[in-house]
């Protein structure tokens, strides 16, 4: 009962939040919106026990990103931003690939997925506890996705030597 | 016809659906907007619908598989963001407008 009232609590967050951003015509205003629409996804991220995800939701995107883009928004002067046109023109060519891309999911959804209920009944005996999420998520992260994780390292690294790039003053 | 009965646990289909409306809020927004900063957080609010259905199906199937590849998810958005907001930067000192219609340089 406490679950459910809590997912609508955090479901009007994250969806007010996300209409509220992308209607906004001040940048900041859109910015502090989508920092309330993250927060609701955080949210659902505790509700769903992904208490780690939770914790790199909060540090990394509303911590991380959505500070670099309110430097970035205070950089750009913001009052000619506001005066320009805020929407294209392209009302029907959106309105259609919003409503197919809708479709669609709506379409798998009513479909449902084979094999959901048979996969949820075959690992609901194995690993047991809720708890203890972290651990096995360090443990797999460290074994099976070592690979992966190194190549987003990588990633990381060429991401700043890339914007420092773009982003350095030109003294020629 | 008698009240719906409220379920102890939110159904994973109840996230599914909450997580293809943000999807489509963010196409929407990416599609709609002009503002280019405003574009740039449409892509944010289309990533986390797809982390939170990767959540969701992790919660529904016991399986933290899904949360490895949220985390994934999460790094290349902050890699994304910092080498976007870069060029966001670089465009407006170079041509000093937002408008994605304004930047046609690639054009001809």
């Amino acid at each position: 009962m406490i679950d459910t009232a809590l997912f609508y609590v955090f479901a009007l967050m994250t969806l007010g939040g996300g209409i509220l951003c992308i209607t906004r015509r001040n940048a900041v205003h859109a910015a502090i919106w989508l920092i309330a629409s993250l927060m609701g996804v955080a949210g659902l991220f505790l509700l769903q026990r992904a208490e780690f995800l939770f914790a790199v939701q909060i540090v990394l995107y509303i911590g991380g990103i959505m500070v670099l883009f309110l430097f970035v928004i205070m950089l750009i002067n913001l009052d000619t931003a506001a005066a320009e046109r805020q929407y294209s023109g392209q009302w029907k060519l959106a309105l259609g690939a919003v409503v197919l891309a809708g479709g669609e999911i709506a379409w798998v959804m009513a479909r449902g997925l084979p094999g959901l209920g048979a996969a949820a009944a075959v690992q609901d005996g194995g690993e047991g506890g809720s708890d203890g999420n972290v651990e096995r998520l360090a443990d797999l992260l460290f074994s099976e996705y070592l690979l992966p994780f190194e190549i987003v390292s990588i990633l990381l690294l060429a991401a700043i030597v890339g914007s420092v790039f773009l982003a350095r003053r030109r003294t020629s | 016809m008698p009240p719906l009965p409220i379920p102890e646990h939110p159904p994973v289909a109840w996230y599914l659906i909450l997580s293809a409306i943000l999807f489509g809020l963010g196409v929407a927004g990416f599609l709609f907007r002009r503002n280019i900063i405003t574009v740039f957080m449409s892509i944010e609010l289309m990533l986390n619908a797809v982390n939170l259905s990767f959540i969701a199906f992790s919660y529904q199937l016991k399986q933290v598989s899904g949360h490895i590849f949220t985390f994934f998810v999460m790094v290349v958005a902050a890699a994304e963001a910092a080498v976007g907001l870069a060029i966001i930067l670089t465009i407006y000192k170079n041509k000093s407008t937002l408008e994605v219609d304004e930047i046609n340089s690639l054009n001809n």
